[in-house]
């Protein structure tokens, strides 16, 4: 299905700032009552749109329409399990993430969609934030193979694991056609652990 | 050298190291629910893939099940879909369904270790953050993502990146009316919701050690609110006891070499850690959060922080969380007016969480005007507590006795906050939204201190309501 390579993500960035934003926020949880992920893009954000104090959520705002790069801080994604998040920023039409740290499990549910999430230092990642709001149509790009990121005419040198590297340049990211590879193998460490069986 | 028990375990598990350079892990048990196993699926049908080992992959429904009448088909039409999908996927691939029509059906980490289906020295995976539940029993559990989920399920493996190991030493013996749930805010408080990433907790030291099954595993529970995926106890005699006789426990004959077998994984005395903390868990009070994520809490008798006095980095949370639950900087938390109280959850919905909320709710009332809930985290705890008269002392206190299921404790089913209700919660996430009203308010605490604070009406210290 997704044997494909991916060295990078490029477009128009937009900023979602504040540290620690939990997956319930990204979508909340009534929208998991569904047995697709179709349709959750609509819905990114939703309550924090509906309740956004400072202004209009970037998500709303016009100028960021059909961008593509999310621009976020610290801890993103933390909190619950649920792939719905990455799934429904992805199709919302986000394709690449630049923030300051990931939590771990919405990391890996991003590089099991082929979404790169980058890592830069937080005064680098809030002067990329500003730059975007001063100049929407300014491009980012993520470059996997290079480890940085592209901002108007800077250069940020960019942080991301060795093995999700390799993964997204050798089109290794698909893990389900990884792990099977390995078939005999899986057979012999189920034969050496305890078994699972109910006594009667 | 030593090696500690994610090592041993981890390496017992290994099936071979990846082309990215990730270990390719094996998951000793699979736990499936309704909401995160769909989609999973219905993926393995595209691929035209089967499960690999359906005998180490169990399922149960616990997010969107109505706790009030759970009569099929449920009112809520999306909500009976997802059932029925899980329904027809464990009847298509083999998979053993704990489900409405089963006496073994709850809250999946409450149902696994129930069931004696885990163990120590395995890997545990589970669609679901909480999974770090099961680490109480010497386990490495972790929650994963569905692409994750179908990893498992195909190929009973998943690709992972290395962890390192910070142990967390809790010294002394807890005072009265303090519980795991305060020690576990106390640890999240000092090293952060993010302090965690990357690494693995194992938790020890006499406050641990002398700890129940249930009070280590809603330590465990919360590991992930600290940012760490994985959190676990050594086995002891204490664990060995718990499995003993459980349906899917060893049997009596195989025993003597299972626990040998558990012993084995236990951290050598040498082992290294990457980090190692201590906490003296005989200064410990009752905790209560006031913020919006479960790292911003503070001692029962204490004061909300000032802002300006916080560290510049905790700042800009702070005056969002003061900004959201509408607090005053360096107001006493005790006093603070409630709406409902919520007692379950995979943290604190068991058999020991009843019992000691039921000690409080004795011969009390529910004060007017609070909507108060109790919640069995599986059905075999709610005969418990029905056995014991659990149910009649909440019902006659003025509180509602549910059926098992996730509850208030996230926004999947009819229990929800209703607008600006602030509500104390023994639950394990406090997030903006996360009880179902995108403007609700939750404060955690353990579940004595809920009871005790839908009897006040307000956040009190529970300790003044359970005598000696
Ligand atoms: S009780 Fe809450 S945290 Fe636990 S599994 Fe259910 S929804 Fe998740």
């Amino acid at each position: 299905m997704s044997e494909s390579r991916i060295t990078g993500a490029a477009g128009r960035g937009i900023p979602v700032r504040g540290d620690d934003i939990d997956t319930d926020r990204i979508i909340p949880a009534r929208f998991l009552r569904c047995v697709s992920f179709e349709g959750l893009g609509e819905h990114a954000f939703e309550d924090d749109r509906k309740n956004f104090s400072d202004g209009i959520h970037s998500f709303d705002r016009e100028e960021f329409q059909g961008a593509s790069i999310l621009v976020v801080n610290d801890n993103f994604g933390c909190g619950s399990s649920r792939e719905h998040a990455p799934q429904s920023l992805m199709r919302w039409g986000i394709t690449g993430i630049i923030g300051v740290s990931f939590a771990e499990i919405f990391f890996g549910n991003c590089v099991a969609n082929g979404v790169p999430c980058l890592t830069l230092d937080s005064s680098q990642v809030d002067e990329i934030q500003g730059m975007i709001e001063g100049d929407p149509g300014c491009q980012l790009e993520l470059d996997v193979e290079n480890r940085s990121v592209h901002a108007g005419e800077n250069t940020y040198p960019a942080g991301l694991p060795d093995g999700v590297q390799r993964a997204f340049l050798e089109g290794l990211w698909d893990s389900a056609t990884l792990l099977l590879d390995a078939s005999a193998a899986i057979d012999e460490v189920n034969a050496r652990i305890l078994p699972l069986q109910e006594q009667s | 050298m030593g090696k500690n028990l994610l090592q041993k375990a981890w390496e017992q598990h290994t099936v071979r190291e990846l082309p990215t350079g990730q270990t390719q892990l094996f998951i000793g048990l699979h736990l499936i629910h309704e909401v995160t196993s769909p989609q999973a699926f219905e993926e393995l049908r595209v691929r035209g893939l089967d499960v690999r080992y359906p005998a180490r992959t169990f399922a149960t429904v616990d997010h969107i099940v109505p706790t009030h009448s759970q009569e099929r088909p449920f009112v809520d039409t999306l909500a009976e879909e997802m059932m029925v999908a899980i329904e027809t996927n464990c009847r298509e691939f083999g998979v053993q369904l704990f489900g409405l029509d089963d006496d073994r059906q709850g809250i999946v980490h409450v149902v696994g270790p129930e069931q004696g289906l885990t163990q120590p020295g395995m890997t545990i995976a589970c669609g679901d953050s909480h999974t770090s539940t099961h680490g109480a029993f010497g386990a490495i559990a972790f929650g994963i993502g569905t692409s994750q989920v179908r990893d498992v399920l195909c190929s009973q493996c998943l690709a992972m990146d290395p962890l390192k190991v910070r142990r967390i030493e809790v010294t002394g013996s807890l005072a009265p009316g303090v519980y795991a749930k305060d020690v576990i805010l106390a640890i999240i408080r000092e090293l952060g919701v993010k302090g965690g990433t990357g690494f693995a907790y194992e938790y020890s030291g006499e406050a641990i050690s002398s700890m129940s099954m249930e009070e280590r595993m809603s330590i465990c529970n919360m590991s992930i609110e600290g940012g760490a995926r994985v959190g676990y106890v050594n086995p002891d005699e204490t664990t060995y006891e718990y499995i003993r006789g459980r349906p899917f426990a060893p049997s009596e004959e195989d025993w003597e070499d299972a626990v040998k077998y558990w012993e084995s994984f236990a951290s050598d005395e040498d082992a290294e850690f990457d980090d190692e903390i201590s906490l003296d868990g005989s200064a410990l009070g009752p905790n209560v959060t006031w913020g919006i994520n479960p790292g911003q809490s503070v001692q029962v008798d204490g004061q909300l922080p000032t802002v300006s006095e916080l560290p510049e980095g905790e700042r800009a949370s702070a005056s969002e969380a003061l900004e959201f639950m509408e607090f005053e900087q360096g107001a006493p938390i005790a006093g603070t007016g409630i709406d409902v109280a919520f007692i379950g959850s995979c943290t604190n919905g068991r058999i020991s969480d009843l019992r000691e909320a039921a000690k409080v709710a004795l011969g009390r009332k529910v004060s007017p005007g609070v909507k108060a809930l109790v919640v069995p985290g599986s059905r075999l705890v709610s005969e418990q507590a029905e056995s014991e008269g659990l149910h009649e002392v909440f019902m006659e206190a003025g509180f509602e006795w549910r059926k098992a299921g996730c509850s208030m404790c996230l926004a999947m089913n009819p229990d929800k906050l209703k607008g600006r209700e602030l509500s104390a919660s023994s639950s394990n996430r406090n997030f903006k939204g996360r009880q179902g009203s995108p403007l609700g308010r939750t404060l955690l605490m353990s579940p004595v201190m809920v009871a005790a604070a839908a009897i006040a009406g307000e956040v009190v210290d529970a300790r003044e309501m359970l005598g000696d």
